[in-house]
């Protein structure tokens, strides 16, 4: 022991944020539940009320708990072994997310490689298609359903073709902004973070457009079949993740602001240009097999 | 497996750090891991407790054929709850309560990598289950549909508070991706300097790998919940064929998650009977390394057998025999951790003490329950099987004699360590006993009446299987009773009633966690121990 160093790993007093983030979970969960029941029996009740409060209860643990977590990474608490904790810990977050995407990607290819062709009479299930459904000619996107609803499929050219240039320039940027920052180039470092936010924004306001421009014009919808399904649930999700990215940076870039961050005492903002490059990823995933194939 | 160099008596000498906050903050905001581990097997035991009681109603129905008691309803409300609270809210919070209070001690870390996050994870579990009991007194009742919430049950068939169930899953799979994130940044990150990767204790390992697999799994779990819930609530058809969706894709989803789980629940029952073994039968595990590459064969061929729960519902032929190979693989690796134990007792001192019998009990019967696994991996006869009691046989052996009976070892073999006392040796005899011969007279019979063809998951039988029936009644409600005795007696261990226990406590027990004082003072290895 002796001739070996090691720093003190901090472990932290007691604090009362995770159960705040307790209840505030409870809150949402129980809020959403009542909620949807509420909307599909068409009657009043404090569902959405108390799926409010829990948001706001998060926030407010959200803020506590990462303002003691700042003050502690600020007043030099963190030693180097600390930091690998975060910093695994956040991999393993991003799997799980990898994970959760992987489950609707999974749902995506089962109905295209296996349900559709299926149900059009593909591999022995010539009956399935003449009992059930004999009209039902199996293409993908899937425009028509074997029950009648009729959609339309978004095309990848146009708003989905410029919103993957733009994330994909959004990871350079990002990128740019990290070297900047591990260099100690703190203005090129507000610029480049400057650049991801917006483009970030971009995406999602042109995402936005999209929606309405399916819902409006195309008449594709979330309930239109297993390829509105999926369609929506994937950029939806993926687009929560942009959202849930882009607040990160901004708080990044609050910090950087205020001074925060040197190259040795990073987390934070490590963790976050990781997250916004697996966001990249994910679209990328999305584009090829949503849009483009 | 591993020597300590300098002392811990360090702990000893500050007072200070040893100061436990005191009332009821202590527990609400802890970010002690040996408090977080206590809160979760208390949580963990009163779950196995009201996940008991509604076993009890189950069996109360089936004690005579025909409609007695419940209506068909609430029978299908019991048995899918009690499977919910069994599985997420009993076995699965327990192994993480034991992970918290252990590992730690075991690698020499001075507490989990994230004790915040650890406080979080554990904290929103009850509420979770509270949503999850909520929706039982709710208009409809609670989710009726299997643990297994097969689509169209739970999404065209279902009542509307399959929304809350939903949600409450969404909870309890956070709880249990931040847990495994916690342990496996613990492992990786916090071993004591000399504690190399093939010197971690098996429990460990074990663990690992159970993290590793939480954290591929159980987002999957999410994905399958929300497309239920907008299957029902949002109008999409994942699993309705008129929109495209197939049901069958919804049980591929859920099996891709569910048998990785089913290991989940058991390879740190793995890690705890090769922990218990060695020390009773005073010699090294045998074979140590092969156990650790079968644990990760295992945990690695998890993920290629999931179909063998869909035999019957309809795949091409290929597929049928390739999940059929696929899972008797998974035999061999667990002949070998059988085999290891079984090796490591060969020509040993043994002594019986508690957590020895739970763990001979575990052997056998765990074995039992992988053998009739083994008839329903083959398929042809598994259109048979499929949907019997002969299933339920098969993974209650697994499951309550298997992972059950590892988490009792376990609680006896570590508790001295927990408390500074040994418990009341009396009453875990009555308790061991009590439980072995009822859980048999219980889970065995259940074979018999599922080969002959009594469906499971139904409030009625036919007349011809009454007597059995009958008989594993009474057996369930003398296992629930001897639940009451384990009750008893960690209410007098957490009094600290009971003779001083020494650190070692077990003569042949080895290992850093033996090595610090009992009671385990409240912080341990603030300085990390130096492994050879
Ligand atoms: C040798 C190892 C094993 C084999 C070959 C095996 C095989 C199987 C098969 C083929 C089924 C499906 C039967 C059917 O529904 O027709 C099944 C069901 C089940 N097994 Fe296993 N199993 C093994 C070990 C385990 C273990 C270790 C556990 C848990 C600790 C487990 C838990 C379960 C559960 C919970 C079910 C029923 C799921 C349900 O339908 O609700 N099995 N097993
Ligand atoms: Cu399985």
């Amino acid at each position: 022991m002796s001739e070996q160093q090691y720093e003190k790993y901090y472990v932290p007093d007691q604090s009362p944020w995770p159960f705040v983030g307790a209840v505030a979970l409870f809150l949402m969960a129980l809020g959403a539940g009542n909620f949807v029941i509420e909307m599909k029996k068409g009657t009043d009740g404090n569902g959405a009320l108390m799926l409010l409060a829990g948001f706001v209860v998060l926030l407010v643990m959200l803020v506590g708990w990462f303002k003691n977590q700042i003050d502690e990474s600020m007043s030099g608490m963190h030693s180097a072994q600390l930091g690998r904790s975060y910093r695994q810990g956040m991999s393993w977050f991003i799997f799980s997310e990898v994970m959760f995407f992987f489950a609707f990607f999974g749902a995506l290819f089962y109905a295209r490689v296996i349900a559709v062709p299926w149900l059009g009479g593909a591999s022995n299930n010539a009956m399935t298609n003449e009992v059930l459904w004999p009209t039902f000619e199996a293409i993908w996107p899937l425009v028509e359903t074997p029950g009648g609803t009729t959609t339309e499929a978004m095309p990848w050219t146009g708003l989905p073709l410029y919103n993957t240039i733009i994330l994909l320039v959004s990871s350079v940027t990002a990128h740019i902004a990290h070297v900047a920052l591990e260099k100690g180039e703190r203005g090129k470092l507000k610029l480049f973070l400057g650049i991801t936010i917006l483009l970030g924004c971009t995406f999602l306001y042109l995402q936005v457009v999209e929606y309405i421009h399916a819902y409006q014009d195309m008449g594709l919808k979330l309930d239109s079949g297993i390829y509105g399904n999926t369609f929506f649930m994937l950029t939806g999700f993926h687009g929560l993740h942009v959202t849930l990215g882009t607040l990160m940076l901004i708080i990044m870039f609050g910090r950087v602001l205020k001074g925060h961050f040197s190259p040795d005492n990073q987390f934070a903002f490590q963790a976050t240009s990781w997250y916004w490059h697996f966001v990249d990823v994910v679209w990328v995933c999305l584009f090829v097999f949503v849009y483009i194939l | 497996m591993s020597t300590v160099t300098n002392d811990i008596h360090h702990d000893e000498h500050h007072d200070h750090h040893d100061h436990k906050p005191s009332g009821i903050k202590r527990w609400l905001y802890t970010t002690n891991h040996k408090d977080i581990g206590t809160l979760y097997l208390w949580f963990a035991f009163i779950m196995f407790l009201i996940g008991g009681a509604m076993a009890m109603v189950i069996r109360a129905e089936l004690f005579q054929p025909g409609l007695q008691i419940v209506d068909p309803n609430f029978f299908n409300q019991m048995t899918t709850v009690h499977g919910l609270i069994m599985v997420f809210g009993a076995v699965m919070p327990a192994f993480t309560g034991l992970a918290n209070w252990m590992v730690p001690l075991m690698i020499g870390a001075p507490d989990m990598a994230l004790p915040r996050m650890n406080n979080w994870s554990f904290w929103i579990l009850p509420f979770a289950f509270l949503i999850l009991l909520m929706s039982l007194f709710m208009e409809g009742g609670g989710p009726a549909f299997g643990w297994t919430f097969y689509a169209p049950l739970s999404t065209t068939y279902s009542n509307d508070t399959t929304a809350l169930f939903v949600f409450s899953v969404h909870i309890m799979g956070a709880s249990s991706i931040m847990g495994a994130i916690n342990v496996i940044v613990t492992i990786l990150n916090m071993r004591a300097p000399g504690m190399t990767f093939m010197k971690m204790p098996l429990f460990v390992w074990t663990w690992l790998i159970t993290a590793f697999l939480l954290i591929a799994v159980m987002p999957v779990l999410a994905g399958a919940v929300t497309m239920v819930l907008t299957d029902k609530f949002f109008g999409t058809s994942f699993f309705d064929a008129a929109g495209g969706g197939d049901p069958v894709m919804f049980q591929h989803i859920f099996w891709f998650f569910g048998h990785p789980e089913v290991y989940i629940m058991i390879l740190p029952a793995f890690g705890i009977v090769s922990q218990i073994v060695p020390t009773f039968s005073r010699k090294k595990l045998f074979g140590y390394s092969s156990m650790v590459y079968a644990t990760a064969s295992i945990a690695l061929l998890s993920f290629i057998v999931w179909a063998h729960h869909m035999f019957t519902t309809g795949m091409p032929v290929g597929a049928e025999l390739f999940f059929m190979f696929a899972t008797m693989l998974i035999s061999v690796p667990t002949g070998v951790k059988v085999f290891n134990w079984v090796a490591t007792m060969w020509r040993g001192a043994i002594s019986f003490e508690i957590p020895m019998m739970f763990s001979l009990a575990f052997i056998v019967l765990f074995t039992i329950g992988g053998l009739s696994g083994l008839m329903l991996a083959i398929t042809p006869v598994d259109f048979q099987y499929h949907d019997t009691y002969f299933v339920v046989a098969h993974f209650h052996y697994v499951l309550v004699t298997g992972a059950v009976f590892s988490i009792m070892a376990a609680t006896y073999y570590w508790l001295p360590k927990w408390t500074g006392k040994m418990f009341d040796i009396t009453l875990a005899k009555w308790h061991f006993w009590c439980s072995l011969i009822s859980v048999n007279l219980l889970f065995f019979p259940m074979h018999f009446v599922g080969l002959a063809g009594m469906p499971r998951r139904i409030p009625d039988y036919a007349l011809q299987f009454a007597d059995f029936n009958k008989w594993i009644s009474l057996g369930g409600f003398a296992f629930g009773l001897s639940q009451l005795i384990f009750l008893a007696l960690l209410i007098k261990a957490c009094r600290k009633k009971g003779e001083p226990v020494s650190a070692q406590v077990w003569d042949g027990a080895e290992g850093l966690e033996w090595e610090v004082p009992s009671p385990a003072p409240y912080h341990t290895f603030e300085t990390p121990p130096v492994v050879k």
